[in-house]
């Protein structure tokens, strides 16, 4: 942690001096907006979900943000500022803060998750939170690519996530709270610029459900890209 | 990947035109330019920037001598050659003469050999030549190599050799990208996959039900997706992003070699590319090698043979008619290609042949058993470990099991698993007799290890004393790279006595190859005669395989000794330290 803050400093020196020693692990950045996207429903609600990470091959800090906005200025987001660390070959354990916001409402939670590559090439995270009121939060991503071909990638994907207690002020229930399952077809027209269609299925369940119900099939446009 | 390499062939570079450059001409010949050969026993070396056109854009190179190859330097065997190596660079630079025997101090490889050269400074390198044969030169700092930093080196022996040609030329391949090498190594930490555009698709999947049933192609896949690793995974950097390139020439303004029809003509092979495997063949043409990393073999006639980063072949071919044959060197992954001419006129080019489809790694190449490929419905998982008996297999087998039957005391070395090691080889075997992917079957004599005999006899040589074993490790998700599953940035340096015969296996935890070069003495490779060890500077180690050298450990002092993919190096690499 200390070693990537002071190496904040040297960023900029990146790549400058390289030798046969030591230049194996060059502190980096990478800005991914994963999701940047349009939905034809009736709010023509707006979703990003992207991340961001400095660091090196072991430890990074990363943060994650992913929300929606609707047309008529509604907003929510969930915010992650957490310490990665690899600690198996395909896999990182993060902890940190993750920070939730509504249009009149807010929370924190401290998180400690595990995100990496699972068989099967799914890329995966799970993230646990917990607060000052006693809730537990349980949130799971996952999501697979498939080639057609070397630069028409599909991509579904699927979040689900589970509390231990009801949070009306947050519109969070107790259980299964939420699903979301998506089908993005992306086209690369280099690595880092991707403009996708897809189509994505959202529903709450149990009390979430009695404080927001949504059941929510949409069409979608957006573009995927990264430095 | 196609359209790029295309679009890429189209420029050429002012001085990228040389004609050809044979060595053994004569002054009194005027066809044959020389410009780029540089000989006698003292030369003067200047690294600086240098803006080239290679692929119809202006990029920064650094050069020797400013000229992308660098100057070929012809040295005589026995003298002692004195070279001013001048550096106008802004950053620290070196040059390392590559397979050469000589005094640790001269090696250039800063922080192990020497400080390096600072910039606006003159380095002085002399020392004795006690070889003969084709070698090179190259940067050993950053990334130089890759910027262009990199030039052949023939030493004309003192005894005549025993074969005879008449023209003699040097064939350098290597890799150039506009990309900034550390934009290369960035991008690969980012996203591995990168430059890979010939991964598996859906459609793959689905001919191979139709092919199998869904079943066993379901089955087949099951072993690499539940290791998370790729079987199109051939090289980390390729054509999307390099053009590949013969002496300095790209294929479209093409090297030519001149001949008159009946002439014996000897091509230097040299892969002086930071990154790329070539499959190298001259279609019409046997080729006869003659020499490997500058050392005399037992000559053996070919169609075809992979030359593997910082190796050399040396070749004699005898054209029968008098066209232009193509000197074709395709990437390992078939991203693209090096191309010349083997031409009786400069006007007269030859045509590229049609790439060669790339093919899938194999379980074999993931270290599995090797009886596996023989039975095609095998089950992939069966039969873990364990050295079969030879029954009906040929001689070769027999002494790769011979091979696998030697036992010498084995010093133990410090191994971690975790996460920089993705995989681990569970039956590695010698498969010195297997040509490599890309090129099995192919309907070609591909030259492989097993072909390589010494030409003189090793029959004396002092048998090992001891041995050590190196696994060569990595996880390519992450884009790291290992020895024994630790960094180099966090290794204790491998201790070799001086004086003794040491014997060294690498196995390879990895689903690619790996040149691995030892400086300051010589690597007496195992290939089945004992009485015939051939002696090389950089030995390939093939995806999930095992082989064996043996070293004369004869040079006191401090060596680099790694993997010679320039993007591999920082973290596969050792330093060597004989007292």
């Amino acid at each position: 942690m200390k070693r990537i803050i002071l190496s904040l400093v040297t960023l900029f020196s990146f790549g400058q001096n390289l030798n046969a020693a030591g230049a194996d692990d060059p502190i980096r950045t990478m800005f991914i907006m994963d999701k940047f996207e349009i939905l034809n429903n009736d709010e023509n609600t707006k979703v990003w979900e992207g991340s961001f990470y400095v660091g090196y091959d072991i430890d990074k800090l990363y943060i994650y943000s992913e929300g929606e906005a609707t047309s008529n200025g509604l907003e929510t987001s969930q915010n992650e500022l957490v310490y990665s660390r690899a600690i198996a070959p395909f896999w990182d354990i993060q902890a940190g803060i993750a920070y939730d916001k509504n249009d009149d409402a807010s929370q924190t939670w401290g998180e400690i998750a595990i995100a990496g590559l699972a068989p099967y090439f799914f890329e995966t995270r799970a993230a646990v939170l917990f607060n000052g009121d006693g809730n537990v939060g349980l949130r799971l991503d996952a999501e697979y690519e498939a080639l057609i071909t070397q630069k028409l990638i599909f991509t579904p994907s699927l979040e689900a996530d589970f509390y231990t207690k009801d949070d009306p002020q947050m519109n969070l229930g107790s259980g299964l709270s939420s699903i979301e399952a998506g089908l993005r077809l992306r086209y690369e027209f280099i690595r880092e610029f991707a403009p996708y269609i897809g189509v994505t299925w959202e529903k709450t369940f149990g009390n979430t459900e009695d404080f927001n119900p949504v059941d929510e099939t949409s069409l979608l446009v957006g573009v995927r890209f990264w430095f | 990947m196609q359209r790029r390499t295309f679009v890429k062939g189209i420029a050429a570079t002012a001085f990228m035109g040389v004609a050809s450059t044979n060595i053994e001409a004569k002054p009194t010949r005027k066809d044959i330019n020389n410009s780029n050969i540089l000989t006698g026993n003292e030369f003067f070396l200047d690294i600086d920037y240098t803006t080239v056109n290679i692929t119809g854009k202006t990029a920064v190179a650094t050069t020797i001598n400013g000229q992308i190859a660098g100057p070929t330097l012809v040295w005589q065997e026995g003298e002692t050659v004195t070279l001013h190596v001048t550096n106008h660079l802004k950053k620290s630079s070196s040059i390392h003469w590559h397979g050469i025997i000589l005094p640790p101090s001269m090696d250039g490889v800063p922080g192990i050999s020497f400080n390096g050269i600072p910039p606006g400074k003159t380095f002085t390198y002399r020392f004795k030549v006690k070889q003969h044969g084709t070698y090179w030169y190259h940067s050993h700092s950053g990334y130089q190599e890759q910027t262009g930093m990199y030039g052949a080196i023939v030493i004309k022996p003192k005894k005549r050799e025993p074969f005879r040609y008449d023209k003699d030329y040097v064939v350098l391949l290597s890799d150039w990208s506009d990309e900034k090498p550390t934009t290369i190594y960035r991008k690969l930490k980012q996203s591995s996959d990168y430059y890979n555009f010939s991964q598996r698709t859906v459609g793959d999947f689905f001919s191979e039900v139709k092919q199998k049933g869904f079943g066993k192609a379901f089955d087949d896949r099951k072993m690499w997706n539940s290791m998370r690793m790729s079987d199109r995974d051939l090289s980390d950097v390729t054509g999307y992003t390099y053009t590949y390139l013969m002496n300095g020439n790209n294929p479209a303004t093409q090297f030519k070699a001149l001949f008159k029809k009946g002439e014996k003509i000897r091509l230097r092979f040299i892969n002086g590319a930071a990154m790329s495997f070539f499959d190298v063949r001259i279609p019409g043409l046997k080729m006869t090698v003659v020499a490997a990393d500058g050392n005399h073999i037992k000559p053996v006639s070919i169609d075809e043979f992979r030359i593997g980063v910082a190796e050399t072949y040396d070749v004699i071919v005898q054209p029968k008619s008098a066209k232009a044959y193509a000197i074709f060197a395709q990437s390992i992954e078939r991203s693209g290609y090096a191309l010349g001419s083997l031409t009786p006129s400069s006007s007269l080019m030859a045509k590229a042949p049609k790439m060669d489809k790339p093919q899938a790694l194999t379980m074999v190449d993931m270290g599995m058993d090797m009886n596996m490929k023989k039975s095609h419905n095998g089950n992939a998982m069966k039969s873990g470990g364990g050295m079969k008996m030879p029954n009906k297999k040929s001689m070769k087998k027999m002494k790769f099991a011979a091979m696998e039957a030697q036992k010498y005391p084995i010093t133990k070395l410090p191994m971690a698993r975790g996460v920089q090691s993705t995989m681990m080889a569970m039956s590695p075997k010698y498969r010195l007799d297997d040509p490599g992917v890309g090129l099995r079957n192919n309907g070609r004599k591909v030259l492989t290890y097993a072909d390589l005999k010494n030409r003189y006899s090793t029959r004396h040589d002092k048998k090992p004393d001891r041995e050590i074993v190196l696994h060569l490790t990595g996880n390519m998700e992450r884009y790291m790279w290992s020895i024994n599953g630790i960094k180099y940035a966090d290794a204790k340096p491998l201790q070799f006595h001086y004086g003794e015969r040491l014997r060294i296996t690498f196995i390879n935890d990895t689903m690619m190859n790996h040149p691995m070069h030892l400086h300051g003495m010589w690597s007496d490779l195992e290939t089945g005669d004992d009485n015939h060890l051939v002696r090389k500077h950089t030995i390939i180690v093939q995806p999930g395989s095992k082989i064996s050298y043996r070293v004369t450990v004869d040079a006191k002092g401090a060596w680099a000794y790694h993997c010679h993919l320039l993007y591999h190096m920082t973290g596969m690499f050792r330093k060597v330290v004989v007292a």
